[in-house]
Order: structure tokens, then C-alpha cells, then sequence
């Protein structure tokens, strides 16, 4: 069960992440006040791509809700970092972002990071 | 009587949206912006588990647990800081890259580890710490990187 569970955290954070980045950057640069909080939750509820994101995060949040009560929070939050390397791969060949030598050694870092934090 | 016409010029229009065109944040703007994300999920995820592992019944596939477990205030606490967790970091996507926010904000991961030992007395041992180091070594690097492509944002 937990490894169903996992999955559904892994597959709904990767495909809500990248669902969000690419509607959010078409929306141009938003604030954080009240107003620009707003105006963001706005622009959730008339964006199709920001509703199947959360959409995808609810399903991912769940699942994660159900893993906590039965695993230790310092299994269940590193372990679902495993979306972490494919929305990296993911946001360079489907978003198209540069991620450079130093960016991708990073990510690589920190999630040899994660995969320890989880031991 | 004459009428009046408003004559949008499409930046205005694109504005009155509230949608501008990043003019680039300061990288001190994203990691405070990035750093406030990680409290809001930490807190948030810390509040939820504490919530969760006060019930007494299971969790399975029933939508009804669910709303039952969103009764109890430590989950709706945690349920509320991550809500604000969610729309904060849209607006931080909407300042940088995934693929550099994504690193940035891993040091919740860090924090989840922390807080866990503190507040839930779970263990924390050599490998975590380990694990921290290069959490914050990737993070120093990816930092050091631009925030955002601009080639790919005039694309979309």
C-alpha cells in the first residue's frame, strides 16, 4: 500500500508542478500581498492547465495525508522527493529550461541529499 | 454627447490583467520568497502529521475518512498553511525556473527532518545530517545559477 500510495504522491507532485510553472510563467511575474494572493487564486479558478494542477497536487496530497499516518514523517517526505529528478528532466526537455552543468550538479546534490535524509 | 473611448494599448490591457512581463526579481526577493515557501510546508506538513497520527481510525480509499480527518484542528491548521503554501509558491513559479525553484525549496525536506525529530521525537542520525550537507551544497550551487530563462518565458 505504501508504495501505491508513493507513486500517486510522485506522478501528482511532477505533473502538478509542471502544470503550475508553465501556466505561472504565461501569467507573467505576481505579487505576494493580499491583492497578488488573490489575483492568483483568481487565475486558479479560470485556468484549465492550474485546475488539472491541483487537480493532480489534491490526488498527491491525499496519498501523502494517508502515508503519514502510517509511516515516520522522516520516511514520508524525503521518499516522495523522488519527483524532484523527473521534474528536473522534465523542466529542461519539456518546459525547455536551461538547466546547465552547475544547475543539474546541484539538483544531483540535493537529491543524493534527499535519498540520505530518508536512510 | 461625445463618446468617450478608452483606447487600450495592449501593455495596459496585458496589465490590468495582472500579468507583467518579469522585469526580474532580485535573486535576496526569490530566497526570501523561497524561504517563506519551505516554513509555510514544513509547518504545514508538521501539523498535518501530528493531526493525522492523533486519530484513531485508519485510512483507506473512503473519501469520508478524509473529510472526517479534516475535523480535527491540527489537520485543518495544517490544511489552511498549506493552502497559503500552494498560492505562494505559484507566485514564486511565476519568478523563477521549476528546475530552480525545485531545488531551492528542498531544504523543507531538511526542516521536515528537523522538525520531526524535534516536535514527533523521530530519529535523526549521521546519514541525515550527511544528507543535510549536500542538500545545502546543491542548493549553494543551483543558487549560483540564473533564476529563470528568459528565452523560454518570451516563448510562452
Amino acid at each position: 500500500m505504501r508504495w501505491l500510495l508513493l507513486s500517486i504522491i510522485v506522478g501528482g507532485t511532477a505533473a502538478g508542478d509542471l502544470l503550475q510553472s508553465y501556466e505561472m510563467k504565461r501569467s507573467g511575474e505576481q505579487k505576494v500581498d493580499m491583492r497578488g494572493l488573490a489575483r492568483i487564486l483568481r487565475l486558479v479558478l479560470v485556468r484549465k492547465f492550474l485546475l488539472l494542477a491541483i487537480a493532480c497536487m489534491a490526488a498527491a496530497f491525499f496519498a501523502f495525508m494517508a502515508l503519514v499516518q502510517t509511516q515516520p514523517l522522516s520516511f514520508a517526505v524525503p521518499a516522495s522527493a523522488a519527483s524532484f529528478a523527473l521534474e528536473t528532466a522534465l523542466a529542461k526537455f519539456v518546459l525547455k529550461e536551461a538547466v546547465g552543468l552547475r544547475r543539474a550538479a546541484g539538483a544531483a546534490l540535493v537529491l543524493c541529499g534527499v535519498i540520505l535524509l530518508a536512510k | 454627447m461625445q463618446e468617450i473611448k478608452l483606447n487600450k494599448t495592449p501593455s495596459l490591457e496585458f496589465a490590468f490583467e495582472g500579468a507583467q512581463i518579469a522585469s526580474g526579481r532580485s535573486k535576496i526577493e526569490t530566497f526570501l520568497l523561497a524561504l517563506a515557501v519551505v516554513f509555510l510546508n514544513s509547518f504545514g506538513n508538521l501539523s498535518l502529521a501530528w493531526g493525522m497520527k492523533r486519530l484513531t481510525r485508519q485510512m483507506g480509499l473512503n473519501p469520508l475518512d478524509y473529510i472526517r480527518a479534516m475535523l480535527d484542528p491540527f489537520v485543518a491548521a495544517g490544511m489552511a498553511l498549506l493552502i497559503l503554501w500552494l498560492l505562494m509558491r505559484m507566485a514564486l513559479m511565476s519568478w523563477a525556473d521549476l528546475s530552480f525553484v525545485i531545488p531551492i525549496t528542498a531544504t523543507g525536506y531538511v526542516m521536515g527532518a528537523v522538525l520531526g525529530k524535534l516536535f514527533l521525537h523521530e530519529s535523526v542520525g549521521l546519514a541525515q545530517w550527511c544528507g543535510t550537507g549536500l542538500i545545502f551544497a546543491g542548493i549553494l550551487l543551483v543558487g549560483s545559477t540564473a533564476q529563470y530563462s528568459p528565452q523560454h518565458r518570451a516563448s510562452l
